[in-house]
């Protein structure tokens, strides 16, 4: 059997196969909100974040460690998708 | 159960991909968007399922407290200061990935004496100290970044003797306490002490790391902190064992690698280079004396506007200080009505961050397909009538092409100078970011017009209007 480790990389390097080649595709024009929207996707560490930040009786050093983490990963989440349909909605007019 | 949290993480995963997709397309990106945000809902809902029945007032707390930051952040914005905001919130993303790691290992190795790789074994352990390691550069560089950016602190190079070997040091020192953390351990809370310690310096590292960047290079360092704020993702993925991390984390790390590739390529400049080149850190006095020089008035480029049938209009960094952007829009609807074609030649390192003169312009309704990249339009000079360059100075300075002398040298250019009559709306003959003469102010077809570029173009829109 292969260790979690492995079948992570694994998983680690073909997904980095896939995004070059998402990413390639995008139009310069398109570079700023590209990467605030990726930035925003970044924010998946919150999966991690809800974890840390959730206890049953009472919370100890973790969970108020986890809190903040769920408080930084939201402002990037919300934040990155926010202000990228800012932008987006920016472009979608035509001459 | 847990099946169907993976499948829900799996689903998760192929909507951040079709968003990425449909983010490569204009009219289809905004749905992109939508779509990724909706798989970032989706696996928050999962993960919720999963915890199971706890106590959720941290969770919505932390919900609630970071969601209105974000969201006043994100609406309150302005497009110039875009640049800045992407920084803080990559480093936003970075912190969290700090943090999920110093949780994981508070409430899982705690005061357990001994070796972290005995508690949760080396494979969870390694990644651990690397999700921290990474997500703490990511985090203060990305405050430095946004620091330099909203001129906080100067934009120019800051750098001391012996930064490249004190980088190195603190480098080492944090992976050297990473694997005593590791491999060796120590009696109650030396455990926690250490990867506290390992944090600390490499939150020092990051800001060692980018201060000594100069502004102009920020578009490398923000795509950088990008693909960081990825790979720490990744590695939180590695230390949950949660494969939807491991893959968001590597396109996005995928993602900043790219663009940092396409920045470097656009500079002519090597990774190595922009980041410890210190490049722009001396401030010459102009690099040279300009001789030639002939000045035109508003009034003037006005009068030559009016009468050609084909402009480009260069943006550049200036554009955004001198918020100019709707002016020129305006100007530029003015001749387009007097039957002139009016384009927008674009280098990719314009601007602070990729695409940066995109959003501006596209903020100040320009049409995007007016809007074209440098290797498109730079054979159209030749047979352009004028073109107006705003705010901009090493990406239009011909010595790129054959003074092999320049620091710029090789770098791409715009090749305004091949247009009839080139108009320089600068504030001064002073030097760009690299610190050296362009010769294209010394062109025979340059003419200079001097002032704030927003009062110019003004100025020009009026004259237009009056005649």
């Amino acid at each position: 059997m292969l260790s979690p480790l492995m079948i992570g990389l694994y998983v680690f390097v073909l997904a980095v196969f896939v995004g070059f080649e998402l990413i390639t595709k995008v139009p310069p024009t398109l570079h700023t909100p590209l990467m605030s929207g990726a930035n925003a996707i970044s924010g998946i560490t919150i999966v991690g974040a809800l974890q840390c930040a959730a206890y049953v009786d009472n919370p100890v050093v973790s969970n108020y460690i986890g809190f903040f983490a769920v408080v930084l990963a939201m402002i990037n989440v919300v934040g990155g998708f926010l202000v990228t349909d800012r932008m987006l909605k920016m472009f979608g007019r035509k001459g | 159960m847990e099946t169907l949290i993976h499948v829900a993480y799996l689903v998760a995963s192929v909507l951040f991909i079709l968003g990425l997709k449909r983010l490569a397309n204009i009219r289809k990106s905004r749905e992109g968007n939508a779509l990724a945000a909706a798989a970032m809902a989706l696996a928050m809902i999962a993960a919720l399922i999963d915890i199971g029945t706890v106590d959720y007032t941290f969770i919505l707390a932390g919900i609630v407290v970071g969601s209105l930051i974000g969201a006043v952040a994100a609406l309150r914005v302005e497009m110039t200061a875009m640049p800045q905001m992407v920084a803080i919130f990559n480093g936003m993303g970075g912190g969290g990935s700090l943090l999920v790691g110093i949780s994981h290992f508070w409430g899982n190795v705690g005061d357990g004496t001994g070796p972290m790789a005995g508690t949760l074994g080396s494979d969870v352990g390694i990644t651990l100290v690397l999700s921290v390691i990474v997500g703490s550069v990511t985090l203060s560089g990305s405050l430095i970044a946004f620091a330099k950016l909203q001129e906080v602190i100067t934009g120019r190079p800051v750098q001391f003797a012996g930064q490249k070997a004190f980088n190195g040091l603190v480098l080492v020192a944090s992976l050297v306490i990473g694997a005593w953390l590791l491999y060796v351990g120590g009696g109650p809370g030396a455990g926690q002490s250490a990867l506290i310690a390992t944090a600390v310096l490499t939150l020092v590292l990051g800001v060692t790391l980018v201060l000594p960047i100069g502004g102009a290079d920020m578009p490398v360092v923000i795509s950088l902190l990008n693909s960081y704020s990825g790979v720490a993702a990744s590695m939180t993925g590695f230390v949950l064992q949660n494969n939807l991390l491991i893959i968001a984390g590597a396109f996005v790390g995928a993602a900043g690698l790219i663009l940092t590739q396409i920045m470097c390529k656009a500079m002519n400049r090597s990774l190595a280079n922009v980041l410890f080149g210190g490049v722009g850190a001396e401030i010459s006095g102009g690099g040279g004396e300009y001789t030639s020089v002939k000045e035109a008035g508003a009034e003037e480029a006005a009068m030559i506007l009016e009468s050609v049938s084909s402009v480009i209009v260069v943006p550049g960094y200036g554009l955004a200080v001198a918020q100019a952007q709707h002016v020129i829009r305006e100007m530029a609807e003015i001749l387009e009505s007097n039957g002139c074609t009016v384009r927008y030649g674009i280098h990719p390192v314009a601007g602070r961050m990729p695409g940066h003169m995109n959003v501006l312009l596209a903020e100040a309704n320009v049409p995007y397909d007016r809007l074209v990249e440098m290797d498109q339009i730079n054979g159209d000079f030749k047979n352009t009538e004028a073109v107006m360059v705003v705010g901009a100075n090493d990406v239009v300075n011909p010595g790129a092409l054959h003074d092999d002398s320049s620091p710029i040298y090789g770098m791409p250019i715009l090749m305004v100078h091949e247009a009839q009559t080139v108009f320089v709306l600068k504030r001064s003959l002073a030097a760009g970011f690299a610190g050296i003469k362009n010769e294209l102010f010394e062109a025979p077809n340059t003419l200079m017009v001097y002032g704030d570029a927003k009062k110019t173009i003004t100025k020009v829109v009026e004259e237009l209007k009056a005649s």
